[in-house]
């Protein structure tokens, strides 16, 4: 048995199926995954992300700590509650975790890191943080989730105390602030509108039964995983790891070169591949025949040479399969995938792939 | 969990099979291994008149989370595929032991492994304790 949430009965009520996930207990659907995944497209979907691990930074010396820390600039952050999506690098330039950072005011910031890689992310920011004047302060009594899609904040706005609600929904995309016991964030995992709520366990399980009371759809890890995909949000551990820069996951936007004198970790050894011309290039991938690409298959550039698939699967929004793949460098728009031996056809896309509801590729 | 259909055989990779009255024999897999899978999404099916050993690979179904190999449970001769299976492959989720039958074979030599209902409901029972 893994560690549970305090929703972990409420899924099991619900019909979940339940898998490990980082060492804990999480609903993998609720009876189809498809059906989920259409629901925050088009409707509105609920998921616990209880088990992700939340981290306050605070004190004279955290914003000093955390623009040391992360390869994006919480600088930045000159609106209360902004939030900012950086990764967090070793001093190779390969990512230890993405991560979301709000900061909450004065020198107050709240991270969100990954579930599985919870322990060796608090090791590396406790031991990076003893050089400044800033405390770290796991959460875990914090409990969370994520309401996504077009219905989305209208419906919860409904089922969270009637003062906060006007000032809940003129939260401006990617900003967060409490309202009274929840902490409530406009943002997600989904590439639509929607809200990720955090609270204490008491308070985050009385909205999320009020939320399915409300007609929005319990959904799984596996939805959770075909959305991100469709908006071609990278999943540490798939897409990247300790010994892939943010450069070779698509993430270049993410990494803050200017000021050119914050010396953020990693920086020296992203700046020296950031000048090779021949540094991979990770991009969209559309499957032109029936099929699913899949983590880790062999995509082949004629005349150029092989990548790999870092993300696959099958888009229930486009009917087709689609992939993320860090391929090598050159100018090319078609390539092949080796599934089961046989080379099948694939098509280089601009990503996204779905957003708000909209197919974003040409089909 | 519905009642295991009674006139089939089934296998330890959860596949069943019936024998049809022309002496053929049609392959699906179970109501268990379509729940495991998830919803299906793509059928790569066998080219009719295949030769298939007993325990060789057959067919893949994907799923959206996983492809997984269907195994031939008996030699044989592949007479028949489900065609219907390359626009909908969630008949497989819908109708497992119907409409979501996989291949016909013409048995060519000895059967594989294979269960009764009463045994393969006594592997899934064991799954689940």
């Amino acid at each position: 048995m893994g560690q549970r949430t305090p929703l972990y009965d409420a899924h099991v009520n619900a019909g979940a199926r339940i898998v490990d996930f980082g060492g804990w207990d999480m609903p993998l659907h609720y009876g189809s995954q498809k059906d989920e995944h259409h629901a925050v497209r088009q409707h509105a979907g609920v998921f616990d992300v209880s088990h992700m691990t939340v981290v306050d930074v605070a004190g004279s010396g955290a914003t000093d700590f955390l623009r040391k820390l992360l390869a994006n600039d919480v600088a930045k952050l000159t609106t209360e509650g902004r939030a900012l999506y950086s990764c967090m690098l070793n001093e190779d330039g390969g990512v230890i975790d993405d991560l979301i950072v709000y900061w909450l005011g004065g020198d107050d910031y709240r991270l969100i890191v990954n579930a599985a890689t919870r322990e060796k992310d608090l090791a590396w920011i406790n031991e990076r943080s003893q050089a400044f004047d800033a405390a770290v302060t796991e959460r875990p009594e914090l409990a969370m989730i994520a309401v996504q899609g077009p219905d989305a904040r209208a419906l919860a706005a409904s089922c969270i105390d009637a003062p906060f609600r006007n000032d809940a929904l003129a939260l401006k995309p990617f900003t967060g602030r409490p309202f009274g016991d929840l902490f409530i964030a406009r943002t997600g995992y989904t590439g639509e509108d929607g809200w990720e709520i955090l609270g204490e366990a008491p308070a985050i399980t009385r909205l999320f039964h009020a939320l399915i009371d409300a007609g929005v759809m319990p959904a799984g890890l596996g939805a959770r995983d075909t959305l991100r995909l469709e908006a071609a949000m990278n999943l540490y551990g798939n897409d990247m790891d300790e010994t892939v820069s943010p450069l070779a996951a698509g993430l270049g936007w993410t990494v803050a070169w200017t000021p050119e004198d914050r010396d953020f970790t990693g920086r020296q050894a992203l700046e020296a591949e950031r000048e090779n011309p021949s540094r991979p290039r990770f991009v969209g991938l559309l499957l032109e025949g029936k099929g699913v690409l899949r983590g880790h298959q062999r995509v082949v550039v004629d005349g150029v040479g092989d990548g790999e698939i870092t993300s696959g699967g099958f888009s229930p929004t486009i009917g087709r399969s689609i992939a993320l793949a860090r391929v090598p460098a050159g100018d090319y728009l078609e390539a092949a995938v080796d599934i089961r031996g046989k080379l099948q056809a694939v098509r280089i896309v601009k990503t996204p792939f779905v957003r708000n509801g909209e197919v974003k590729i040409e089909v | 969990m519905n009642e295991l259909p009674g006139d089939l055989m089934y296998t330890n990779d959860h596949e069943w099979l019936r024998r049809e009255d022309d002496g053929s024999v049609t392959v699906g897999i179970t109501d268990h291994a379509q729940l495991a899978l998830g919803d299906l999404v793509y059928v790569e099916l066998p080219e009719l008149e295949q030769e298939v050993d007993a325990g060789g690979d057959m067919a893949v179904v994907e799923s959206v989370k996983a492809a997984s190999d269907v195994y031939a449970p008996i030699a044989g001769t592949v007479v028949e595929v489900n065609e219907e299976l390359a626009d909908d492959p969630e008949r497989i989720n819908s109708d497992p032991y119907g409409d979501g039958w996989i291949v016909r074979l013409k048995p060519s030599g000895e059967d594989g492994d294979l269960m009764s209902p009463d045994e393969y409901q006594a592997l899934l029972d064991e799954l689940d304790s």
